[in-house]
């Protein structure tokens, strides 16, 4: 029995492992500071939204650490953006490789998420720094609910990476629209602003985003209880399901999606 | 003998109809307003690679798809390695199949050679360890020591192939599909590609071979299928399915066309002159003997000198080809201004079609060319019932020289 599925799954893993290895090898390719770049890019965007929103806009003047809060909020979204945009063109991308051999397609873009939790894992190191060095105040149970969060945040950029990359095959409009999506829905998520700037109602319809949802709850038992969660938007613990359902829906949506298209792609591309 | 277990491919009523778009649907605004014109079909115009082709393929046979551009051919291959789907039918393989529908895939020009090998190894299904292990092996048949820390980028195109195949070959398949378009290359490659070929066919391995070379064809496949028009038109052994190939391009030949066609150009350093070329006949309607004369006059005092013919189909490859030297005949000291005629007569065992000759005359070391003309005379074979296939052997050849006196 583990045998087969030894055997079933051991092309996929070693191309996996290949090709992620050479998305490293090839990633900050010619740039002197290289691999450095996968820290230096989100602190700089870190510090530059620091400035604007804490020191001209006062935003964070509401939020105890606001530094570090901003910090794992900006990490999140990142990671998010990362895999789905990446996604959109990694079939399309690998175009002239699936007319020459035939592979599981869904590697493809399991790479650029796998690359980005890499990223990921290394930049929560420096976020750890980050909290010793300008104080938090995490709770206990982070160490159960963190990597629970990180793998739903796993789990829906992946199912919206295969939805995207699927529907690109078809319609090439999608890049241009996800672009959009994510302009909007950075502002439509809790990320410079605390949620205590949002009205109820509005509040109410934004935490139903599971990046909302993910970030918000990663806050709470990492930075700082005062974090306000969809718990307490809704006053009850079970709304956590909306965002959950979504998740799972996507996912779901989205493997029967790729699955049935993949076997289309060599021709289609 | 043609045990069930002994099929390993097994290809059942398969048809392809790929889905062209007219006009690209391929934005989101045209999927609605098509919608709304209720015509989709109209969009797409359904384009038959494949018709109804079924076929099997048994344990160590060496199996060649032959047709013309487009008959359908690659898509078959393409369905065999399971990259496009059949629209009706079925396909059975057992046993681990390795495609190579192109050499070196998944190769990147920024990534250094010895990176490539183990990412065109993941390709062909080779874990870390096993693309470690055959590693001293690859670099050593490649000839590339030197230059495994190198960028591919900076690997001439020889070498990028060079490495590619090395790592190819490792491939422990126990079904290799395999295009022609492996075995282009220079020369060098070439042998190399077919000598990897006698190998396969020596370790008893499947093979799947498409090609419109006969002359592969009929060296190496067991059986072979002709696909003309989507259609499989006939299966048999090599011989007979390489001259209903050469047939069908015969039909598609006007005599016309031969005799329209004029003496070919002439290169060399222009030691010798090729003054003029003869044939016993231009046109055979039996399958005699056919004689070549040639002319030649030296310009200058030349020591060496080997004349020869090469005989050419119509795609223009040269698959016959006899020289003074094979025959161990030496010219030797020829004045400047010497004339010599020299006459080279073999049995024609052609099939029916279209010839064109080459003559040429060198120094011992092939490179030194005199004078080569291409295409120097042409003559044409269309005898009925004619069964043979290019067949020509140097051995029941005749070459006679003369130096005329003056």
């Amino acid at each position: 029995m583990i045998e087969t599925i030894k055997q079933r799954y051991r092309y996929p893993s070693l191309l996996l492992r290949q090709l992620v290895k050479t998305d490293f090898q090839l990633r900050y390719h010619g740039s002197t500071l290289g691999y450095l770049w996968t820290l230096i890019r989100p602190l700089a965007i870190f510090a530059i939204l620091y400035v604007v929103f804490a020191k001209f806009l006062r935003v964070g003047d509401a939020v105890p650490f606001y530094a570090v809060y901003l910090l794992l909020g900006i990490m999140l979204w990142n990671y998010f953006v990362e895999v789905t945009s990446g996604s959109v063109e990694a079939i399309v991308g690998k175009g002239e490789l699936l007319r020459k051999i035939n592979f599981p397609k869904y590697i493809v873009v399991l790479t650029g998420s796998v690359s980005a939790t890499i990223n990921l894992l290394i930049n929560s190191v420096v976020l750890t720094g980050f909290m010793l060095f300008l104080g938090a105040d995490p709770s206990l149970s982070a160490v159960v609910v963190v990597p629970l969060l990180f793998a739903e945040l796993f789990v829906f950029s992946l199912g919206v990476g295969f939805l995207l990359s699927a529907l690109f095959v078809r319609f090439r409009d999608v890049q241009y629209i996800w672009e959009v999506v994510l302009q909007g829905a950075f502002y439509a998520t809790p990320i410079l602003y605390p949620l205590s700037f949002v009205p109820e109602a509005g509040a109410k319809i934004l935490m139903l985003n599971p990046i909302a949802q993910i970030i918000q709850d990663a806050r709470r038992v990492l930075i700082t209880p005062e974090s306000v969660t969809i718990a307490d938007v809704y006053g009850n613990a079970v709304a956590r399901l909306v965002p959950l359902a979504i998740v799972i829906v996507v996912s779901i949506t989205a493997a029967i999606y790729f699955r049935k298209r993949s076997r289309f792609f060599a021709e289609e591309v | 003998m043609s045990d069930e277990n002994d099929v390993v491919i097994s290809v059942d009523n398969v048809s392809k109809v790929f889905r062209l778009p007219h006009e690209r649907q391929s934005t989101i605004k045209s999927m609605f307003t098509n919608v709304f014109k209720g015509t989709g079909s109209k969009y797409y115009e359904p384009q038959q690679a494949l018709k109804d082709i079924s076929f099997e393929v048994k344990k160590g046979e060496f199996f060649g798809i032959v047709g013309r551009n487009g008959s359908g051919k690659s898509t078959l291959l393409k369905i065999l390695a399971e990259i496009y789907q059949p629209t009706s039918g079925s396909i059975e393989t057992k046993g681990k199949l390795v495609p190579f529908i192109e050499l070196g895939v998944g190769f990147n020009p920024e990534l250094t050679g010895r990176e490539n090998v183990y990412l065109n190894g993941a390709m062909l299904g080779f874990s870390k360890e096993e693309v470690e292990q055959r590693y001293g092996k690859i670099v050593e048949f490649a000839e590339l020591e030197q230059h495994m820390d190198q960028k591919l980028k900076n690997y001439s195109s020889g070498m990028q192939v060079r490495l590619a195949f090395s790592v190819a070959i490792q491939a422990d398949a126990d079904i290799l599909l395999i295009d022609e378009v492996l075995a282009v290359g220079d020369a060098d490659f070439q042998k190399k590609c077919y000598d990897y070929f006698y190998l396969l066919k020596k370790q008893n391995k499947t093979v799947v071979f498409v090609s419109h070379d006969m002359g592969a064809i009929r060296s190496y496949c067991d059986e072979v299928v002709l696909i003309e028009q989507s259609e499989l038109q006939q299966q048999g052994k090599p011989r007979d399915i390489s001259q209903l190939y050469s047939k069908m391009f015969l039909k598609e030949d006007t005599p016309q066309q031969v005799a329209e066609q004029t003496p070919g150009r002439k290169w060399g350093n222009g030691v010798i002159n090729i003054q003029s070329v003869s044939l016993a006949s231009d046109s055979f309607s039996t399958l005699s003997e056919q004689t070549v004369g040639v002319s030649l006059k030296a310009v200058e005092k030349v020591n060496d000198m080997v004349v020869g013919v090469a005989v050419k189909n119509k795609s223009g490859d040269a698959f016959y080809g006899l020289n003074t030297a094979e025959k161990n005949i030496s010219i030797s000291n020829c004045r400047s201004g010497e004339e010599l005629t020299v006459k080279f007569t073999f049995p024609l065992n052609l099939s029916n079609g279209n010839y064109t000759v080459d003559v040429a005359c060198h120094g011992l070391d092939v490179g030194n060319v005199y004078e080569w003309w291409n295409d120097a005379a042409h003559f044409s074979v269309n005898v009925p019932e004619n069964n043979s296939s290019y067949n020509l052997s140097a051995k029941n050849a005749k070459v006679s020289v003369a130096k005329n006196k003056k």
